[in-house]
């Protein structure tokens, strides 16, 4: 199954939340949707879902125009931010809801239940009333309940947000693997760099509405081609160089008596297993993760790997 | 389907009113009436009475209302409830207690003398509508940021002057919606002017009770009826607007309020015990007193026939609880529906039903039970000797409060789970069967005791409707024999109010019980 947006925009008042955005999921693939808050990803979502009408585009689900599919026929599972389990059902009754709108038998409704409880680590659970429930177990729950009819495609918006440091770092380890075991085509939305650099197989770079960057985390990240998605990104040091502007990550730096950058050292910060640099060169100041502590107001030569060094166009959409 | 039950139950009937008081015979009669001078008076007392009823529940509810936001928990809950028990009592009954006070204390005739005066009147308003002001103001001042006063405190202000400096200022929006739901209900009072006020103290309301029933004047009672829709009307609109200006409450207050003297609580609690609690006091120890010495003599008359009544009094209570009973199905039915089309349904029919919904809540019952009997008494719909007319007047006065339950509940419940339903599969129909009226379940229930209760306690529509034995309802029953004169039918009289006022009581109980995780209740209060 392939979900297609083409050219979808969104516009609330005055605001332009989505902005001649396309994009195309095929089958089994996880894409990640990055954005910081408030730059239409989650509208994106909706859209998909049939939540939200697209003021102009089309969202294609396998080449046909699914403008008149109402969300709950687009078999598709969604997990929100805050878990939003029905208060008026316990465990069971919330996993087996989408079972009992497709029309399946009590017997099989529970063993797919038992099944999808076990698959994400809440065997037993099937009688807790939801309000006794942790947050992280909530939304285990949730998940569980948003794979249990078998959706052709999974939309998470931003589940893990509502959730403590360490809890969202184990959900966001374990859900590929849920994820692949269910066989489940997903599009996820977060404004997390971390969480979507671990999870996608594809990511998507928004901002303000627009599609900035797509592809595979690890190259978006080695060349993110505009200073926005640069920015974004957390890179640190761009700088300019004649006509044009490079992105010089901070990895790129090394401690060398022959490096060919020269500058003096503005304060360097114990981190654990790296020390950060922040040193003034002719290219303005730069920001290094180094190993050896240097002391303020040292004179510094760093060897600097071309190949840690992105070339930016000089055209972007958001400056 | 509720569009259908208003139209032809409250915007029908009011259409009739407007037909026969304005156009039917021209504008000359209505000229005529307004120039007379006892129309005049009437308006004038029903104005004044209602400003000075205003007021003086103003200025004995607000210290109490300062004494209610500080307390917490459990004591908050029941001085709340206790305050609460005047409001929902029937006007009857609130008449029939100060009847008993007036009879007990000697204030009938001589020096001090209470009964037939405006006193009478202005301190059985104060009595109902203390709790609107306490509740109202008390729960937006609780809402209140109060580090804001410890500011003004450490500023070098006094006590009082950051009362009036800091704090009154920011109640301005409840106090003022607060005064005009206290307006409106002095305002629109019947039963208790009925009784109290005596035959030479008239308001509007029971002026049109006085030409339409006692005098057979319906042209007249068209033009007063008229007179009263537009006034409230024009009230509403004020409530509403003031409503709209109303500050979102600043969520959780971060710190206690400062502590009040001890003296101030226990003067408030003592006024609170005596305005509210003495007149119900008063009653119960009316109904046992028989002769020189106490009995039940007076509930075991209520089995008796007697001449002024058309059946028994037990009779009557039996015809109320079946009332109220169907009352109250007809009322969750449509206002139900309603409540979904106000909170789900497209923006233009949404508003329509909530202005639609809101005017028979402040509309009074008179004019609804005025325009009943003049538009539902010929064909196409005669309903006026029909049962099922006394059920449905007080379904009318019942679904507003069944509406106004419903409709925070429904609006409380996340769109997100509702979007979740959706995507799982579930049809619209489903995500509001599945989703939002199991949720809204227990708004359900509260909307449903509000109705009971009205129902009950429901007087002013009813005195309009044809009486036959089978539609005596307890209201009325007691309004009849409180009117005539006589030691042993006031007993009776008191005996029966007792019992309605217990039948309500248990109503109203059940919807504080009901309330713990729902806040309908408040939502009825805040919105009246």
């Amino acid at each position: 199954m392939i979900w297609e947006l083409d050219s979808v925009s969104v516009r609330f008042g005055e605001v332009q939340a989505v902005d001649d955005a396309s994009l195309e999921i095929s089958s089994g693939e996880l894409v990640v949707i990055l954005g910081p808050s408030g730059c239409g990803k989650s509208t994106m979502l909706r859209v998909v879902a049939g939540l939200q009408a697209p003021d102009l585009g089309r969202v294609l689900i396998d080449g046909s125009n699914a403008a008149a599919l109402p969300p709950h026929q687009r078999s598709i599972g969604l997990m929100f931010q805050q878990h939003t389990l029905f208060p008026h059902y316990d465990v069971a009754g919330n996993v087996e809801f989408g079972l009992r709108m497709a029309g399946l038998g009590s017997s099989r409704r529970q063993s797919r239940v038992s099944e999808l409880l076990a698959l994400v680590g809440l065997d037993g659970f099937e009688a807790r009333d939801v309000a006794t429930l942790s947050g992280g177990e909530a939304q285990r729950v949730a998940l569980a309940r948003s794979l249990a009819p078998n959706p052709a495609l999974l939309l998470l918006d931003e589940p893990f947000g509502s959730l403590d440091r360490s809890l969202r770092d184990r959900l966001t380890d374990e859900l590929p693997g849920v994820l692949s075991e269910a066989g489940t085509t997903a599009l996820h939305v977060t404004h997390d760099h971390d969480e979507a650099f671990s999870l996608a197989d594809r990511l998507v770079v928004m901002d303000r509405g627009r599609i900035l960057r797509v592809g595979p985390p690890d190259e978006v990240w080695a060349d993110p081609r505009t200073v926005a998605v640069a920015e974004f990104l957390g890179h640190t040091n761009i700088v300019r160089t004649g006509s044009h502007r490079e992105v010089i990550r901070r990895d790129a730096a090394t401690v060398a008596a022959d490096g060919e950058l020269e500058g003096t050292v503005i304060v360097s910060r114990f981190r654990g297993d790296h020390h950060d640099l922040d040193v003034a060169t002719a290219l303005g100041r730069l920001r290094f993760r180094v190993d050896q502590p240097l002391t303020a107001d040292e004179s510094v030569r760093l060897r600097i790997d071309p190949n840690r060094v992105a070339r930016l166009d000089p055209f972007t959409p958001c400056d | 389907m509720p569009a259908v039950f208003l139209a032809v139950f409250f915007v029908y009937p009011a259409g009739a009113i407007l037909w026969r008081g304005l156009f039917s015979e021209g504008f000359g009669p209505m000229s005529d009436l307004f120039a007379s001078s006892r129309t005049r008076g009437v308006l004038w007392f029903t104005v004044w009475q209602a400003l000075a009823s205003t007021a003086i529940t103003l200025v004995a509810a607000l210290p109490a209302a300062a004494v209610v936001t500080r307390l917490r928990g459990r004591r908050r809950h029941w001085v709340r409830g206790l305050v609460t028990v005047p409001f929902v009592l029937p006007t009857v009954v609130v008449a029939g207690a100060f009847e008993g006070v007036f009879d007990r204390f000697g204030l009938e005739d001589g020096g001090f003398r209470l009964r037939h005066t405006v006193w009478a009147i202005l301190l059985a308003h104060v009595f109902f509508n203390y709790a609107v002001v306490v509740r109202i103001v008390g729960s937006f001042w609780s809402g209140l940021d109060h580090r804001l006063e410890e500011q003004a405190r450490v500023l070098g202000a006094g006590p009082i002057r950051t009362f009036r400096a800091v704090t009154l200022p920011r109640l301005r929006p409840a106090i003022a919606s607060a005064c005009t739901i206290v307006f409106l209900f002095s305002f629109t009072s019947f039963g208790v002017v009925l009784l109290l006020g005596g035959p030479r103290r008239a308001t509007l309301e029971t002026e049109i009770y006085r030409q339409a029933v006692t005098r057979g004047d319906l042209r007249s009672a068209a033009g007063l009826a008229l007179v009263q829709l537009l006034a409230v009307l024009a009230l509403i609109a004020a409530a509403t607007r003031l409503e709209r200006r109303r500050p979102a409450r600043t969520g959780v207050a971060h710190s206690p309020p400062e502590p009040l003297p001890r003296s101030f609580v226990w003067a408030n609690l003592a006024v609170m015990a005596v305005l509210l609690g003495s007149p119900i006091a008063v009653l119960v120890e009316r109904s046992v007193s028989v002769g020189d010495g106490y009995g039940l003599d007076h509930y075991r008359a209520l089995t008796e026939r007697v001449p002024q009544l058309p059946a028994t009094a037990a009779t009557a209570l039996g015809n109320s609880l079946v009332f109220a009973t169907v009352a109250t199905a007809l009322a969750l039915a449509v206002g139900t529906l309603a409540a979904l089309v106000v909170v789900h349904g497209r923006s233009g029919l949404r508003h329509v039903f909530d202005l639609g919904l809101t005017l028979p809540l402040g509309t009074s019952a008179v004019t609804i039970g005025f325009g009943i009997l003049i538009a539902l008494d010929e064909p196409p719909l005669d309903l006026r000797t029909s049962w099922w007319i006394v059920p449905i007047a007080h379904a009318l006065v019942g679904t507003p409060f069944v509406v106004r339950t419903m409709v925070p509940v429904l609006r409380r419940i996340d769109p997100q789970i509702r979007e979740a339903a959706a995507v799982l599969g579930a049809s619209p129909g489903r995500v509001r069967r599945l989703i939002d009226l199991p949720i809204a379940g227990r708004g359900m229930l509260v909307g449903a005791g509000f109705a009971f209760a009205v129902s009950l306690g429901e007087f002013g529509a009813t005195s309009f409707l044809p009486r036959r034995p089978e539609t005596l309802t307890a209201p009325l029953a007691l309004y009849r024999l409180l009117s005539t004169p006589g030691e042993l039918l006031r007993g009776q009289a008191m005996a029966l109010a007792v019992v309605l006022m217990v039948l309500v009581a248990l109503a109203v109980v059940a919807i504080e019980a009901s309330r713990g995780s729902v806040r309908g209740a408040d939502a009825v209060w805040e919105s009246l």
